[in-house]
């Protein structure tokens, strides 16, 4: 047993010192018929070398960002990671520490999460900052939660139609058992158009979500959609990719009330998913329903500066069911790792990486839509990503064939989106070179293979 | 010793024309960004962050990080948290390529690896659970929680039984309560016995149709087996509700007896406790649920199931609750859960129940004679202490205690937890610490109990800080760096 320490000695003077005649006594409150009378039926445990040739084996099953040219994105991305972010992430002081709750001998941690606070209020132009949600599709429903406990008489959200449609799945799945009601607003322009919210959102409405760049890369108009959420009293909810706010307005600009984002963009890796982060930052007057952890500044008996988790009366180990949110173990690794991030980026490498995803996913699109084959979906400004239509209908074959050819070409949306079941949306990071975006563009092009035959 | 220096805020060692990272040329031909984007989009100057050059970044967080305590550096003995040791092998083969750089809208085809161990891992777990099927999706045991009530919430109301009412021990975590409020649920409190068992009158008599879950942790937080788990899960499933096991305290009973084998319809796991996962400074966990067959169709979408030989994720479940994260689960979590579970196989799993008991069993052993331990003589893999005695006749809190500990190099015990328990000290050793270890911390522990309450109010001493102000922080909120602040100059 690799990580036990006890040996046979120990355990005879453990038991004798227990007073127990064996191991076995000290499992005697489980009543018998409910022990297990055979082994478990997992695998045999193996060696760290065994161990070691499995998970390389099974890692030679996948395709993971580094084998291939990978235009795919819709919430994750394929960003560089500096190496000072793993470097920091890897110690063991940070790694293997818990939750800070002991403030004297886990400042390290503390500081870290202020840091990474006030780097998200920079970021934002918000007012304060949480320690950290689990990932982005949660923070955006945890914003909903905020803003409906803000308004307890207001049982509507509004939701735009271009927000992720998982993190607009997830809101359902959370709404569906209190008194509250989804309104989906229609993007078939592939943004919110401001009247059309305006109709929308009456004095009923706790809020109004929309993302920004959104779900297909475009910008919203967040400052009308903000003012149209105000004039109706609701408050405004926007999830960001953070790695736009290099170069675009900060939410706290144009009367954001609740920034949301998925954060993994910022120096974590793609890892299928998760961990990731949710980040969560607002308006200083719902500091109190914010969830989750919250780091803050005070002084130690001899008046140094420190740090500590404060306003816990919001959380559940205290308020228990009158929590803000059930949230306890957080994402605080990733946290670190976004605030390494961050501090290695500084604001002229965030903005040049948001310039750089700008130039490079617009040369992308013109080189795509160059082909007769393909069109544009929205006539929208867009970010890094963006969205196109295959008049030839076949997405699915053409995926197929990129994909033999090495390149993840984009990720379809007729699965979310039936009408844009032609549609492709391609996501271009900084590290993605000319040449890879012109094979994407030429691959694409290749109209009417024999295999796109076949599959049509 | 201290580098304070190297320790200010970053914002405090920022100056203008440092930098660390710098992005690659730009390689395509570029159009002006007024004609790509509307102006009004754009922000006149980039974010106010810090400016600094690598060394800096690099001498300022290995610093902070020697600020921490941390698993790898000292004894952990907090109760309900399981802070076992971290294998490394699981993070080097976390870490592999083919397993951290996977998209999550890959196609299934180009990642039949990775899903095949987590498949692997789901059944692994429902095995483990003593249960049919298994969600990967929630992202830490709270998220499991909730996850599993909106489950049962689904389930009744496929059922037309409008059942409204969560039933939860008052030694639960606070978790419970708040996952019931967030399902929609109203919290019920049921009281316990005096030898910290379920009060089983308090539960008969809110026992009814209206009673959709009882939630239980089991051992419970007390560190105690419930002797009628059977009768009790027996008693909600005959007025039709379900049974959720916090499956927390795992770690004690693996492979020796399963919550599905005591009755429990529910559950979930915390890799991060009992599975061995760094809980990375307050997380990243994950809270993977297993569940009855007949809960299996409610499960979050995508469903990882096998069809022909190949793993695929299923999105077309017509009963299920939906989705309760982006998508799939805490996959670099998980992947070390499975390496874990591959390294100690059905003998190591049950020899870490066996050690976790017995180190708890040890320590209760020595620490009762002069911290008494209210709830009895045996435990399962933690204890609770009680410092009210001392706090009567001395005037020396758990608190006292759990910040003296920090001077002699122990972390402290979890306290104030359970709330059933006055003054509450919960120590839970695991099984990877040596019984050197244990004697030294007993030893730690006894002295501090002579020591006068006056010292130890004032502890930790030998800490980077002593107590900081805690009232003084959530008065007036700092919770940002902001440019004017000088507080910082010492
Ligand atoms: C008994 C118990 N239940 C539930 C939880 C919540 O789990 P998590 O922190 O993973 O959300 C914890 C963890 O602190 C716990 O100790």
């Amino acid at each position: 047993m690799p990580y036990i320490l006890n040996t046979d000695d120990d355990r005879r003077e453990m038991l004798a010192a227990i007073g127990a005649a064996s191991v076995d006594e000290l499992f005697d409150s489980i009543p018998k018929n409910l022990r297990l009378d055979r082994p478990l039926d997992i695998p045999p445990a193996c060696s760290e070398p065994e161990l070691t040739a499995d998970m390389e084996r099974l890692a030679a099953q996948n395709i993971p960002a580094g084998r291939t040219v990978s235009f795919l994105g819709a919430g994750a991305y394929d960003h560089f990671v500096p190496a000072v972010v793993d470097t920091i992430a890897s110690r063991s002081e940070y790694a293997t520490s818990y939750t800070p709750y002991q403030p004297e001998v886990s400042q390290g941690n503390l500081q870290v999460l202020f840091e990474y606070q006030t780097l998200l209020t920079q970021l934002t132009g918000m007012d304060v900052s949480n320690a950290s949600l689990y990932d982005g599709g949660s923070a955006v429903t945890e914003a909903v939660l905020m803003s409906l406990a803000a308004a307890p008489k207001r049982r509507r959200v509004v939701v735009a139609a271009s927000v992720h449609p998982e993190y607009r799945q997830i809101m359902a799945t959370y709404l569906e058992n209190l008194d509250v009601s989804i309104d989906v607003l229609e993007t078939p322009e592939g943004t919110v158009d401001a009247a059309m919210l305006a109709k929308t959102v009456r004095d009923d409405v706790a809020c109004v979500v929309v993302q920004h760049p959104n779900f297909f890369g475009c910008l919203e108009e967040t400052a009308a959609l903000a003012s149209v959420a105000h004039d109706a009293g609701a408050l405004f909810v926007v999830s960001v990719d953070p790695i736009s706010l290099g170069l675009l307005r900060r939410p706290g600009d144009y009367g954001a009330d609740i920034v949301v984002a998925e954060g993994q963009s910022l120096g974590n890796p793609l890892s299928f998913g998760g961990p990731y982060l949710g980040l969560m930052a607002c308006r200083e007057a719902f500091l109190r329903r914010l969830p989750g952890r919250i780091a803050g500044q005070t002084t130690d008996r001899e008046g140094r500066r420190c740090w500590v988790l404060t306003l816990q009366t919001r959380e559940q180990h205290i308020r228990r069911e009158k929590a803000t949110s059930n949230i306890c173990t957080n994402q605080g690794l990733m946290a670190l790792r976004a605030t390494v991030y961050l501090a290695a980026m500084g604001p002229h490498g965030m903005r040049e990486l948001a310039e750089l995803c700008v130039q490079k996913a617009h040369y992308a699109a013109a080189q795509v839509t160059g082909s007769p084959r393909w069109q544009a979906a929205f006539e929208r400004p867009f970010f890094k990503e963006f969205v196109v239509r295959d008049r030839q209908g076949k997405v699915a074959a053409m995926l197929d064939e990129a994909r033999e050819s090495g390149v993840f070409a984009g990720v379809p949306l007729g699965r979310w989106y039936p009408q844009l079941d032609d549609c492709l949306l391609i996501a271009v990071t900084e590290k993605r070179t000319r040449g890879e975006i012109d094979r994407l563009a030429k691959l694409l092009s290749s109209s009417n293979s024999k295999r796109a035959m076949a599959h049509a | 010793m201290r580098n304070r220096q190297a320790t200010r805020l970053l914002f405090e060692l920022s100056k203008p024309g440092r930098r660390a990272a710098r992005v690659p040329a730009c390689d395509v031909p570029t159009g002006e960004l007024g004609d790509l984007l509307p102006d009004a989009a754009l922000a006149d100057e980039p974010p106010p962050l810090p400016e600094l050059g690598e060394p800096d970044i690099i001498r300022h967080f290995v610093n902070l990080s020697t600020l921490n305590m941390s698993v790898d550096t000292h004894f952990y003995p907090l109760g309900s948290c399981t802070m076992k040791y971290n294998p490394k092998r699981n993070e080097r083969l976390a870490s592999l390529p083919g397993l951290a750089d996977v998209h999550p809208y890959q196609d299934p085809t180009t990642m039949q690896g990775l899903l095949a161990l987590l498949f692997e891992l789901q059944e692994m777990l429902a095995e483990i659970g003593g249960l049919d099927a298994v969600s990967l999706h929630p992202a830490a045991g709270a998220h499991g929680e909730l996850t599993a009530l909106l489950i049962a919430a689904a389930y009744f109301r496929d059922r037309a039984e409008p059942r409204t009412k969560v039933l939860i021990p008052d030694s639960a975590h606070g978790t419970n309560p708040a996952s019931a409020a967030m399902a929609g649920f109203k919290a019920i409190t049921v009281g316990s016995t005096s030898e910290g068992f379920v009060d089983l009158d308090d539960l008969n008599s809110k026992l009814g149709d209206d009673v959709a879950v009882l939630m239980i942790t089991n051992p419970s937080t007390l560190g105690l087996f419930e002797p009628q788990i059977e009768t009790i899960c027996r008693r909600v499933h005959e007025v039709g509700g379900l049974v959720y096991l916090d499956g927390a305290n795992m770690n004690a009973i693996l492979g020796v007896t399963r919550p599905g084998d005591f009755g429990a319809d529910m559950m979930h796991f915390n890799p991060h406790k009992t599975f061995s996962t760094p809980h990375g400074g307050g997380g990243p966990g994950a809270g993977p649920i297993a569940v009855r067959q007949q809960l299996e169709p409610y499960l979050p979408v995508p469903v990882l199931v096998r069809r022909d030989g190949r793993f695929v994720l299923e999105e077309d479940r017509p009963k299920s609750i939906g989705r309760v994260r982006s998508f799939f689960g805490n996959t670099g979590v998980l992947v070390r859960a499975y390496c874990y579970l591959r390294t100690l196989g059905p003998d190591g799993l049950r020899r870490v129940a066996e050690n976790a008991v017995l180190n708890a069993n040890y320590l209760l052993a020595r620490v009762k004679h002069f911290l008494p331990v209210p709830h009895g003589d045996r435990c399962m893999h933690e204890f609770v202490a009680s410092a009210q005695r001392l706090k009567q006749e001395k005037g020396i809190t758990a608190m006292d205690i759990a910040k003296r500990l920090l001077d002699y190099g122990f972390h402290a015990p979890t306290v104030y937890f359970p709330l059933v328990v006055k003054e509450a000290v919960m120590i839970e050793p695991t099984e990877t610490e040596s019984k050197e270890t244990l004697d030294a911390f007993v030893e730690a522990l006894f002295r501090i109990t002579e020591q006068s309450a006056e010292s130890l109010h004032a502890a930790p001493h030998a800490a980077p800080i002593n107590r900081p102000d805690e009232v003084r922080a959530a008065r007036r909120p700092t919770l940002h760096w902001q440019p004017s602040d000088q507080s910082g100059e010492h």
